[in-house]
Parts: C-alpha cells; sequence; structure tokens
C-alpha cells in the first residue's frame, strides 16, 4: 500500500494532442480518489500514466515514495480493472485470478489458498472452473476484481469498471467495491463519468475537463461549494440551474423576481453587471409545504409550471425562462462541454412529493438564498465560493485554461470535444 | 418447400462428393489389386481378388521408406521454422508502428506470387555453389520461403484480432513482454498458428518442382519426387498399383493431420475475452 503523488503530469501524444496537461493529484495512503470529467477529458490516459501503459511526457509519478516515471507496468505492483475486464478467455477462471501469482513464481499451495481466499469474498467459488466466456457480465467483472485483489499491490486502479453493467448490477457493485476497498483498506483510484459512483465512492473526487484538473475536493465540498461553472454544472443530478443575475446591495435580480443573499456573498459579488447564479434544484421549495416562519417575500417568486414529474418522494418541475443574449452564449457553451444539449432555457425545482402544484399552475417558489452561488459569466469563476470548504483549487483559471487546451486539441484532432466512450 | 431445397442441397452435395472422391477410391481400389490384374483390357471398380502385396512390397522398398524418412523431416522442419519465424514477424507487422511496414508486407505477398518454375534453375546453380544440393536444408529453405508470407498473412489477421488489453493486462499482472506474448498472445492465436502450420505442411509435403531438380538422390528426395521414379522394367506399362498404393501412402499422413488439428482450428476463441 502507497501514496500516489502526481506531480505537473503533463501527456502529449505522438500527434501532438494534449491530452493530460499539467495535472497534480495526491492520492492518500489507503484514499479512494475518483476521477471524473466528460468523454475524452483524459481520465483514462492519466490513469493509464500511473499504471504504466502510457509514457509520461513531463511531471512526476511518485508512487509510495519512488519516482516510477520509467519503470515497466510490472515494476510498479499495481493492479488494474479495465473498462471491459482483460480477461484471458483461454484460462479458467481460477487460472485468471491465479495468473499474477504465478508469474510472481509463487508456489502452487501459496497461489491455491490465495485464489480461494479472493473467490470466496466475491463469492466465485462454483465458477472457478468455467472459462470467462461462459459468465455473465457481472460474474466477469468479479473476476477482473479477483484477479486485482489476489495480489499484495500497491494500489488498484479501476477504468470505469462498472460501465457494462446494467443499472441494478452497478449498484451492487458498487456496494461491493466499496466494501472491499474499505476492508482492504489499499489506495484506490477509480475513473467513472457516473455521478453516483463519484460521489457515493469517493473520499475525494478530482474533476478533469480536457485535461486540466478544475477543482479536488470531496464530494460535499464540490457539491457545495463548485469552483466554477463547468464543476457546478457537471457535479449533481439534476445539474444546477443557471441564471441571469444582477447584483445590487444584497438583492439579485433574478428573472422571477429579486431574492435576498447573505452579506458576505453580496459583497463578494458587487459591481460586475451581469452574472450567472446557480441554484441547485434542491434548493427551491413550494412555499406551501415550507415552514411558514421561512417564507418571506424576499425569498419566494412566482412562476408559471409549465411540466411536473411526480416521483412520489419528490417532484421535478420544469419552468422556462429567456436568458438575455449576454449569458446565454456562456449557457450553451456549458451545456456542450457537459455533454448535453438542451433546447431551451429553463429552470428545474425539485419539490417535497407533498407538494400539490400541477402543471400550468402559477406556484409560489421558495429559494433557499443562502445556496445561492455566483458566477462570473466572463471567466467562469464561483465568485461566492467559500475557500475554506473548497477542497484544493488549482490557481489560475482552469475553466480558461481549459478552454485554451480545448483550441490546441481541436487543431490536432477536429471535434475531439465530441469524443465518445 | 423446406424439404425441396434440402433434398437439393443433398443432390447437390452427393454429385460433387462422387466428383471428388471417385479418382480417390479407384486409387484405393487399384491399390489393392495384384499386377495382373491392373494390366487387364477392362477391368472392373472393385478388386477381384483383394491383396496386401502391393503394401508389403513398397513397405520393403527402401528407396520408398528413404523418401517417406525424407518428406516427414523436411516437412517437418520447414513447418516448425516457418511457423516460429511467421509468429514472430507476424506479431511485430501487427502491433508495432515501423517504417517500411507496408513494404514489407507486400513484399512478402510478391514472393508469394513468384511461380516456383521460375526459381528452378537460378536455385539449382546457387545450391550447387553452396553445396547444398541434394541436401535437407536444400529444400528446407526455399520451402520455407514460400511459405512463411502466407503465414505471416495469416498470423497477423489473428493477432490483430486479439484486444491490445489482453497484453497490457498480463502486463500490469507482472509479465515481461515475452511473457505476455508467450502466454496470453500465442495461446490466443493458436488457431491461426495451426492453420498457418497445416497450409506449410501440406506445401512441403506436396511439393514436385523444387523437390525433383534439387536432388538427384534418395538422400533428399521427397516422396512425390521420388515416385516419379516408380516406372517399372516396362515403359508402356508403368506398376499402376504400387503408384496407386504410394499415393495412398502418402495420403494417409494429411488425413491424419487434418482430422487431429480441425477441432484446434476453432474460430471465435477470445470470445469472453471482452464485453461489447
Ligand atoms: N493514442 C492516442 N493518440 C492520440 N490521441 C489519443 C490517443 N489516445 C487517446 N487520445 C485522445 O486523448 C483524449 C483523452 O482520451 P482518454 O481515453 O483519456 O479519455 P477519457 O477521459 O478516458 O474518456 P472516456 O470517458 O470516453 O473514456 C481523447 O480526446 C482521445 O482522442
Ligand atoms: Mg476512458
Amino acid at each position: 500500500m502507497a501514496a500516489i503523488e502526481m506531480k505537473n503530469i503533463v501527456k502529449q501524444y505522438g500527434d501532438g494532442f494534449p491530452a493530460v496537461n499539467d495535472v497534480s493529484i495526491d492520492v492518500e495512503d489507503g484514499e479512494f480518489l475518483i476521477l471524473v470529467g466528460p468523454s475524452g477529458c483524459g481520465k483514462s490516459t492519466l490513469l493509464r500514466m500511473i499504471v504504466g501503459l502510457e509514457d509520461i511526457t513531463d511531471g512526476d509519478m511518485v508512487i509510495g515514495g519512488k519516482k516510477v516515471n520509467d519503470l515497466a507496468p510490472r515494476d510498479r505492483n499495481l493492479s488494474m480493472v479495465f473498462q471491459n475486464y482483460a480477461l484471458y478467455p483461454h484460462l479458467t477462471v481460477y487460472e485468471n485470478i491465479a495468473f499474477p501469482l504465478r508469474l510472481a513464481g509463487k508456489p502452487d499451495s501459496e497461489v491455491d489458498e490465495k485464489v480461494r481466499a479472493a473467490s470466496k469474498t466475491l463469492e466465485l467459488d462454483e465458477h472457478l472452473e468455467r472459462k470467462p466466456g461462459n459468465l455473465s457480465g457481472g460474474q466477469r467483472q468479479r473476476v477482473a476484481m479477483g484477479r486485482a485483489i489476489v495480489r499484495d499491490a500497491e494500489a488498484f486502479l479501476f477504468d470505469e469498471p462498472l460501465s457494462n453493467l446494467d443499472a441494478k448490477l452497478r449498484g451492487q457493485m458498487r456496494t461491493e467495491i466499496s466494501r472491499l476497498q474499505k476492508r482492504l483498506g489499499i489506495t484506490t483510484v477509480y475513473v467513472t463519468h457516473d455521478q453516483t459512483e463519484a460521489m457515493t465512492l469517493g473520499d475525494r473526487v478530482a474533476v478533469l475537463k480536457r485535461g486540466v484538473l478544475q477543482q479536488h475536493a470531496t464530494p460535499r465540498e464540490l457539491y457545495e461549494n463548485p469552483c466554477n461553472l463547468f464543476v457546478a454544472g457537471f457535479i449533481g443530478s439534476p445539474p444546477m440551474n443557471f441564471l441571469p443575475a444582477t447584483v445590487k446591495g444584497n438583492q439579485v435580480e433574478l428573472p422571477f423576481g429579486t431574492v435576498t443573499i447573505p452579506e458576505d456573498k453580496a459583497a463578494k459579488a458587487q459591481g460586475k453587471g451581469l452574472l450567472i447564479a446557480g441554484i441547485r434544484p434542491d434548493h427551491f421549495e413550494d412555499a406551501n409545504v415550507v415552514d411558514s416562519d421561512k417564507v418571506t417575500d424576499e425569498a419566494t417568486f412566482k412562476a408559471t409550471v409549465d411540466v411536473v414529474e411526480w416521483l412520489g418522494n419528490e417532484a421535478y418541475a420544469y419552468i422556462p425562462f429567456e436568458a438575455p443574449p449576454e449569458v446565454e452564449k456562456q449557457l450553451q457553451q456549458l451545456e456542450r462541454d457537459l455533454d448535453g444539449e438542451s433546447l431551451r432555457t429553463q429552470l428545474v425545482v425539485s419539490l417535497d412529493g407533498a407538494s400539490r402544484i400541477a402543471e400550468g399552475d402559477e406556484a409560489t417558489i421558495w429559494v433557499d438564498a443562502r445556496k445561492i452561488h455566483l458566477f462570473d459569466p466572463a471567466t467562469g469563476e464561483n465568485l461566492t465560493m467559500d475557500a475554506e470548504h473548497a477542497g484544493i483549487v488549482p490557481g489560475g483559471n482552469a475553466m480558461a485554461k481549459a478552454e485554451e487546451v480545448g483550441e490546441q486539441q481541436d487543431a490536432v484532432q477536429p471535434g475531439s470535444d465530441q469524443a465518445t466512450t | 418447400m423446406k424439404t425441396k431445397t434440402t433434398i437439393g442441397t443433398w443432390i447437390g452435395f452427393i454429385l460433387i462428393m462422387l466428383w471428388c472422391l471417385f479418382p480417390v477410391a479407384w486409387i484405393l481400389s487399384l491399390s489393392f489389386k495384384s499386377e495382373g490384374e491392373t494390366a487387364t483390357g477392362s477391368p472392373q471398380f472393385l478388386p477381384k481378388d483383394p491383396t496386401l502385396d502391393n503394401y508389403s512390397a513398397i513397405l520393403d522398398n527402401g528407396d520408398f521408406t528413404r523418401a517417406l524418412v525424407n518428406s516427414f523431416g523436411i516437412a517437418i522442419i520447414a513447418t516448425a521454422l516457418s511457423v516460429i519465424f511467421a509468429t514472430l514477424a507476424a506479431y511485430a507487422i501487427a502491433r508495432l508502428e515501423f517504417k517500411g511496414k507496408r513494404l514489407v508486407l507486400s513484399l512478402a505477398l510478391a514472393i508469394a506470387m513468384f511461380p516456383v518454375v521460375s526459381l528452378v534453375g537460378p536455385l539449382f546453380d546457387m545450391w550447387s555453389t553452396f553445396g547444398l544440393f541434394n541436401t535437407w536444408p536444400g529444400l528446407i529453405i526455399p520451402y520455407m520461403s514460400f511459405t512463411l508470407p502466407l503465414a505471416i498473412w495469416t498470423l497477423s489477421a489473428f493477432f490483430r484480432e486479439i484486444p491490445w488489453e489482453m497484453e497490457q493486462a498480463a502486463q500490469v499482472d507482472g509479465a515481461t513482454s515475452w511473457q505476455a506474448f508467450r502466454k496470453v498472445i500465442v495461446p490466443l492465436a493458436a488457431p491461426g498458428v495451426f492453420t498457418a502450420a497445416i497450409l506449410t505442411f501440406f506445401f512441403a509435403w506436396n511439393e514436385f518442382v523444387l523437390a525433383i531438380s534439387l536432388t538427384s538422390t534418395t538422400a533428399s528426395r521427397t516422396v512425390p519426387a521420388q515416385m516419379s521414379f516408380f516406372v517399372g522394367p516396362d515403359p508402356f506399362n508403368p506398376p499402376y498399383a504400387q503408384l496407386a498404393t504410394a499415393s495412398v501412402i502418402v495420403t494417409l499422413p494429411v488425413i491424419v493431420i487434418v482430422l487431429l488439428f480441425q477441432r484446434k482450428i476453432v474460430a471465435g476463441l477470445t470470445s469472453g475475452a471482452v464485453k461489447g
């Protein structure tokens, strides 16, 4: 077991494509780190540089206090679970799991003992003599895990290990991985673009865009204190709402009305002209179900609800609005960066299941004004971020840097922002 | 409708089988006939009086058994070397990016397209000078060079099918490049290796032009060449029964090999390696 330190890691592919740019991340011993970001942002590339399957163009990769830049994969003693498992089809499940031990020249008795222990943990006992070709997706996934845990590796690396499974199995395996990692207490780096996996599994999450690190913090910190528009929009589902806003004193003018925000937040956003306000769907509520002492004119507005999706415990209400052209462009760009495509600017509001608001109603909506974030539309920076509770935010403007890299990337591989999995 | 097509298929199948197998059956029947019976004016299909004399005679024939040994030796050595070289070369072609890769591939193809006959003259001169005339290596070397291209093409197609990740997984598991190649890639390419081996073996086993031109004694003459020396005392009455027997004997190993390896040449061995 060992800590992994990435110091100013750069990866430029043979064709000049800058896939990873000056990324520094420390993974502590025993920590579970998640790498997230949109497709093509260099997550797999970074992981493959840790494990040694990809050369490091610049920077230092330090594992367990030792610089490993020039070591072959086999000398790094890491184990990896590939996205498509990469099991050896000509070997039985038993031999697949035993493979790393056999290579290490372990005696048969030790191999047998360890393989059986791993297969017991992963409930693979009755499949040991079968070939991977005859197993289901979930079973193959477990074999790949078995091959990873059978060896006393310094760290585990996972590249989207659950993306090939159906939703139910994914949920089961997610808890399984979490439990296993806690029990073994082994340093883990896990690549995903699944929201739930990112939020639930990791001790900390590193968000990448175009190979540039945006923010590296705990899931809670990312959710409550995103450092810029990109992170704010990427973390959370349904995503944060972005609305045009103007700040006057401690009053914020939104398309639906004016709300009052705390003094300290207002102070940070004075005199910046037109801003983008970010409000999570959860931070709205039907004024009728909120404690009456919270409902004041400063914190409510009236709007006509377009569509309501009732899910039992909660309901999503959709409220369309017009965005002024100054922010419209920025919002559309953001939408594209987040792999999405929305047809109209609309507000998504999460309501309590008890709410009686129906489609077409003129509803009174309450906003938790303390939770509003204000972003500078030009740079994307979060003006109201609480720096003490935002984890590690790289210096300089990460979003602008990603934009810059994006242009270089497009010059090498046109349309690389449309990269698919 | 369905039964009609099945019946049609079967009729076609039987016709083709008859067309192909009749000569084989004729040879088989000939090999059991006595010398006298093959010389009669109007022969019948089945031997009147089946005998094993031809077989015992031919196996007693020192020249023939010697040629059989040569055939086996030369074909097996040529196959082994050809497959080993082809595997290594094909792996490099499938996996590595190097300058002149296309050139290597097209050259290999060009060699395969050369008519064997056109090389007999030059080879004869060269081998005489190098002292390779009428030796095993004198046949093994040209056999290898004629079969390598095909083997390389077949194998590199197989290697390209194997996902890169197999090998990377092996390396992460602690294998050296060589171990990854030997323990993961070669077993996965086994059907390709067997295909290449069989093609090479058949070529070497059946080859006649080089075998007759580059040999002069039974020191290295192979069976196809040796059979052309079965003329018997009367040039107008070749020993048909003996020739047929020799044909049967040289065909047997081919049949055995096909039966043995046909199970190994199963496609889809890589299924289950990766999902999606
Ligand atoms: N061998 C290569 N040569 C050139 N460019 C490459 C190479 N491999 C990957 N890239 C580029 O590097 C970028 C990052 O790739 P990477 O596989 O790391 O993305 P990712 O974040 O894992 O995406 P996904 O979520 O789709 O798996 C991509 O835009 C890809 O086009
Ligand atoms: Mg990837």
